[in-house]
């Protein structure tokens, strides 16, 4: 024969005039022949894995009814996986699973845990069945364990992503409820800026307050730096994008709180402080603002 | 007049020559930003992003691409533009992404300005050649 | 695509629909600045509400109708910029310059009916 003889098929049990099959044939066979050995013992291989969950103190926020049920579904695909050699089906799975079990508090640690429990259990199910024959034993781990070892990757990936999802969500909501910008009058709105702004958070002022300005209609918005935890060129660049956004929405903006530091780092920016509408403190913006608005003005002492 | 689009393995083209196709690009962008589920506030910025570069290519060099690809790894969508030409191409990067945008908002092209709307930002040119700008804006 | 341009009093309504190309932009300019002169109109507004991207070139457009505009002795009160597009356009750096914007065509009006009236 003048064709080079895979390696594989020197492994071949069968005559020698058996026809040379590709690797990813064998494989297949062989992975087949697991497959349904999963299939057929699937009950108890399921049982032994839940134990040992239990037993590894794994899952400790779910009942044992939905260990069970989740157990089964997670076999099954796990097997799936192994039949099919495709993992879109387990991935779009493991995210569905993730989405279920994170608000119950599962951790990263158990759903690795678990997969890995599995992965063992069902290799030592295949170390008994093939013990016999150390060759077929061979080819059955040579394809059995990258399957093993993708889908246990696939899966572990698939948790951690949807958790960095909800971290991601969860911290939206958070920046949305701390920035609040008040409406103090009609048409007056107030955007009391407070801590530490990185890009995102400046993102999000900005767009709630242009979204402010279109709601309320304001006329006015006195934004309030005193709270500013740090004001360096990249901050004092947003301040500057959201005043002149805020003026295209034919908003006029009052800032307030800025320091004699603020004012120089505006000004080492090439910010035009003449063109920049600005007083001492909110309580002397308001007043500015109410008086731009038309209302009158009386000064405390004044009153009563 | 129909606007050609190629589809490429998974990339879509629109090609650029007139001041049409640079609407048409920026409002091919914007339906598949908000297909994906971006926020119209992203949707705008991606969309104002291409105006930008599709009128680059105009102005710059007449005709050219402008490509967009989709990639859902880790969950996450993610679309990338990339703005292709075969003009004269760029003498000098440095200068162009220097931010020479005066408020008067009439110098050059405005490429500082494209890359804070967007998330990634890459510029390749050869003088002589061409220019190609890719873009990535993933959804928050 | 041509923008409708209506004339109330002595002021030169504009309202722009969504998608304008840039020869659109140009004709609006030339548009503008013959009926200005035509209908003796004090103010024109502008209302850009429709408008869905706004970029260099729409920005500068709109300045340069300002400026001619003013030229021939009238006004203009841009309108209706969406918050998502105000945000995009100072992102790129773009600004009205000198234009003076309002919410939206009804606090327009009241600008410039506030305005004439001091005026006279």
């Amino acid at each position: 024969m003048a064709q080079p003889v895979a390696l594989d098929t020197l492994h071949a049990t069968g005559p020698t005039t058996s026809p040379i099959r590709s690797h990813s044939e064998l494989t297949a066979e062989v992975l087949h022949e697991l497959v349904q050995h999963l299939r057929q013992n699937r009950t108890q291989l399921r049982e032994e894995w839940a134990r040992r969950i239990t037993e590894a103190r794994l899952l400790t926020a779910m009942t044992k009814e939905e260990i069970f049920a989740e157990a089964t579904s997670v076999y099954d695909n796990y097997v799936e996986a192994l039949a099919t050699g495709t993992f879109e089906a387990l991935q779009a799975y493991s995210r569905n699973l993730s989405e279920r079990i994170i608000p119950r508090g599962v951790e990263t640690h158990e759903v690795v845990g678990i997969v890995l429990l599995l992965r063992d259990v069902l290799a030592r199910s295949l170390f008994s069945k093939y013990q016999a024959d150390f060759t077929k034993l061979d080819r059955i781990l040579d394809a059995y364990e990258p399957a093993a070892n993708r889908i246990a990757n696939t899966v572990a990936v698939g948790f951690v992503q949807e958790r960095e999802r909800v971290i991601r969500q969860q911290q939206e909501a958070i920046r949305e409820l701390s920035t609040p910008v008040l409406q103090v009058r009609e048409r007056l709105l107030i955007l009391p800026i407070i801590g530490v702004i990185d890009p995102q958070r400046a993102r999000q002022l900005t767009e709630q307050l242009l979204r402010g300005i279109r709601t309320n209609r304001a006329k006015v918005v006195v934004i309030d730096i005193t709270g500013v935890a740090a004001m360096d060129a990249s901050v004092a660049n947003h301040l500057v994008q959201t005043v002149e956004a805020s003026r295209l929405l034919g908003a006029t903006v009052i800032v307030t709180g800025l320091s004699p530091e603020i004012a120089q780092t505006l000004v080492n920016i090439g910010v035009d402080l003449g063109k920049m509408n600005t007083v001492g403190d909110l309580q002397g913006g308001i007043e500015q603002a109410e008086r731009l608005l038309g209302y009158k003005v009386i000064p405390q002492n004044e009153a009563n | 007049m129909e606007k050609s689009l190629g589809v490429v393995e998974n990339e879509i083209c629109v090609l650029i020559a007139t001041d049409q196709d640079v609407v048409a690009a920026r409002q091919q962008g914007r339906a598949i930003a908000l297909q994906l589920g971006f926020s119209a506030s992203d949707s705008t910025l991606l969309a104002t992003a291409i105006s930008e570069l599709a009128r680059n290519i105009v102005t710059y060099a007449g005709h050219g691409e402008i490509c967009f690809r989709v990639t859902q790894n880790s969950g996450r969508p993610s679309i990338t533009v990339t703005a292709r030409d075969s003009g004269p191409g760029i003498a000098s990067i440095e200068q162009a992404m220097r931010d020479g945008y005066s408020t008067s908002g009439s110098l050059g092209m405005g490429l500082p300005g494209v890359r804070r709307l967007v998330d990634e930002f890459e510029i390749t040119s050869v003088v002589g050649r061409g220019t190609t700008v890719t873009v990535r804006k993933w959804k928050s | 695509m041509e923008v409708p341009i209506l004339k109330q009093g002595e002021i030169l309504i504009a309202t722009v629909q969504a998608a304008l190309t840039d020869s659109d932009l140009l004709q609006l300019r030339r548009a503008l600045v013959e009926k200005v002169a035509k209908a003796r109109a004090r103010a024109i507004i502008i209302d850009l509400t429709a408008m869905d991207v706004m970029d260099s070139f729409a920005s500068r457009t709109m300045r340069e109708v300002a400026h001619m505009i003013r030229l021939r002795g009238a006004e203009t009160v841009i309108v209706g910029i969406q918050p998502d597009v105000a945000f995009a356009m100072v992102q790129l750096g773009l600004t009205m310059g000198g234009v003076t914007t309002a919410l939206d065509l009804e606090e327009g009006l009241e600008y410039l009916h506030r305005k004439f009236r001091t005026i006279l």
